[in-house]
């Protein structure tokens, strides 16, 4: 369907065909214009640059990809949780964050490209995803920094996308959001609960928090001054606030809570300045994001080969799953057939 | 040493699990007549049809459009939809449509074909304006 629209125009073209091509071409770009001057929505069939369709492509199925990979450091403490109630909750969370990956891959395909090409290209290592999955959890206490950290700054990112110019990614958003912060609030409360604990505790807590801090405000992306597609985003309305905006008002909300965890962040610039009314905070390490962009992280290898280990061994229950449709069908066209 | 949190009695099986066991088809090889579905090897992803998902929330409500999915058939795509669109009871009933079953009017053809209402404000009840303040009209 919407794949249609991604197919060259034919070389051979008459000049009055050619004509009406780039009328259509132009009266598209005009529509696509006054839809963005109203801050309206673009839907899959509408016409749209190439360029914001590449753009939507390629920002939604990283997305996708990294609800899928972040599956994995907690699906890893599954058996480790410390409780059947912890358990529960966090394999509702891994569950959610499996969702989330399908709900994006959906909002991707409506751009014209298929969830399993998207598939492909994650396990042949083609395909980005989210940095901060390259990290270990190590400890238990991890699963409260990550709920609290990593899923806070996700939240902050995806408000605002909920209200993106393209229809399907913004429903998407509103749906994820709403589950979103069910995963933050129950890493709070595991922090919180460790905090609280005895003295052993709470230092598992706090050196989980120190080690997920700088990673989690590197999930807003690089520096304003070095985000060179951020302009485009903007005014696209795909995206509604920068980089160092978003880390900023994040920065801030921790700084509260922080307080209430009865822990500190390791970060001894951070501050309010006055001039500007926005949270700073200490210089981030951004050759180790690019590193980990690269391929080099931690976990990257670890990630990338369980990724298509999941995917080897379900190829059995997809065929079966197949085949027994197939028959399905086979046996109903027999009986009405026979009818 | 390189960090890992995959905890040690999850670490991966891999020669177990590239053995034939009952129930993989890939193992025992097809059956005469059964449909090959994708390649073993190379592409282990049939293509799965796309299915629209409609949730009615609660009784007395229509279903809505919640999102699509795939699945190789009917009932799979019912239960998918149930595992992805009802996991906090958001609905009573779920109705799952093929998508390439849906008709859909021209998004190109927006302006004309919603023509028809353009200009007749009077099909609107904000249109009479002389009844105003006439107690419950």
């Amino acid at each position: 369907m919407a794949s249609q629209n991604l197919q060259p125009v034919p070389e051979a073209l008459s000049p009055e065909e050619q004509e009406r091509a780039a009328q259509l071409e132009a009266e598209g770009q005009a529509y696509f214009d006054r839809v963005m001057a109203d801050d309206s929505r673009i839907e899959p069939k509408d016409w749209m640059p190439a360029a914001y369709r590449k753009t939507l492509l390629r920002q939604i199925s990283q997305h996708a990809h990294s609800e899928i990979i972040g599956m994995q450091p907690e699906a890893n403490w599954i058996s480790r949780a410390p409780s059947l109630k912890r358990k529960a909750i966090l394999m509702a969370k891994v569950q959610d964050e499996a969702g989330h990956g399908l709900y994006l891959y959906s909002a991707a395909e409506t751009l014209g490209q298929s969830r399993d090409k998207m598939t492909d290209d994650l396990i042949a290592g083609k395909a980005r995803y989210s940095s901060i999955f390259n990290y270990p959890a190590l400890t238990w206490a991890d699963m409260g920094a990550i709920g609290w950290l990593v899923d806070g700054a996700a939240i902050c990112n995806q408000v605002p996308l909920c209200r993106a110019s393209y229809g399907p990614y913004g429903r998407a958003m509103v749906r994820i959001c709403k589950e979103e912060s069910f995963h933050q609030r129950q890493g709070f409360e595991i922090l919180l609960e460790l905090s609280n604990g005895t003295p052993a505790q709470k230092q598992m807590a706090q050196d989980a928090v120190n080690r997920w801090y700088a990673p989690a405000l590197m999930m807003f992306g690089p520096p304003d001054d070095d985000s060179p597609n951020s302009k485009q985003s903007m005014a696209w309305n795909i995206k509604r606030f920068s980089n160092d905006e978003l880390r900023s008002r994040f920065v801030g909300m921790m700084v509260e809570q922080v307080r209430v965890l009865g822990l500190t962040l390791p970060d001894s610039e951070v501050r309010f300045n006055d001039e500007t009314r926005k949270w700073e905070h200490g210089p981030l390490d951004w050759e180790e994001f690019k590193e980990v962009l690269a391929g080099r992280g931690p976990c990257n290898a670890q990630r990338l080969e369980r990724r298509r280990e999941a995917h080897d061994d379900g190829a059995w229950v997809r065929e079966a799953a197949a085949a027994y449709a197939a028959k399905q069908a086979r046996k109903h066209a027999e009986k009405e057939y026979a009818a | 040493m390189i960090p890992n949190d995959t905890p040690t009695s999850q670490v991966p099986s891999r020669p177990l699990d590239s053995q034939a066991r009952p129930g993989n088809p890939a193992a025992v090889g097809p059956r005469p007549g059964t449909p090959v579905v994708g390649a073993p090897q190379e592409s282990t992803t049939s293509v799965w049809p796309l299915w629209e998902v409609f949730v009615r929330s609660s009784r007395g409500l229509s279903h809505v459009h919640a999102g699509s999915l795939h699945a190789p058939d009917a009932a799979m795509a019912l239960r998918n939809a149930r595992d992805l669109y009802t996991r906090r009871n958001e609905g009573v009933s779920i109705w799952v449509v093929p998508a390439d079953a849906i008709a859909a009017s021209d998004p190109d053809a927006k302006g004309s074909f919603f023509e028809s209402p353009q200009g007749k404000d009077y099909r609107h009840a904000t249109y009479y304006t002389k009844s105003e303040g006439v107690k419950h009209l």
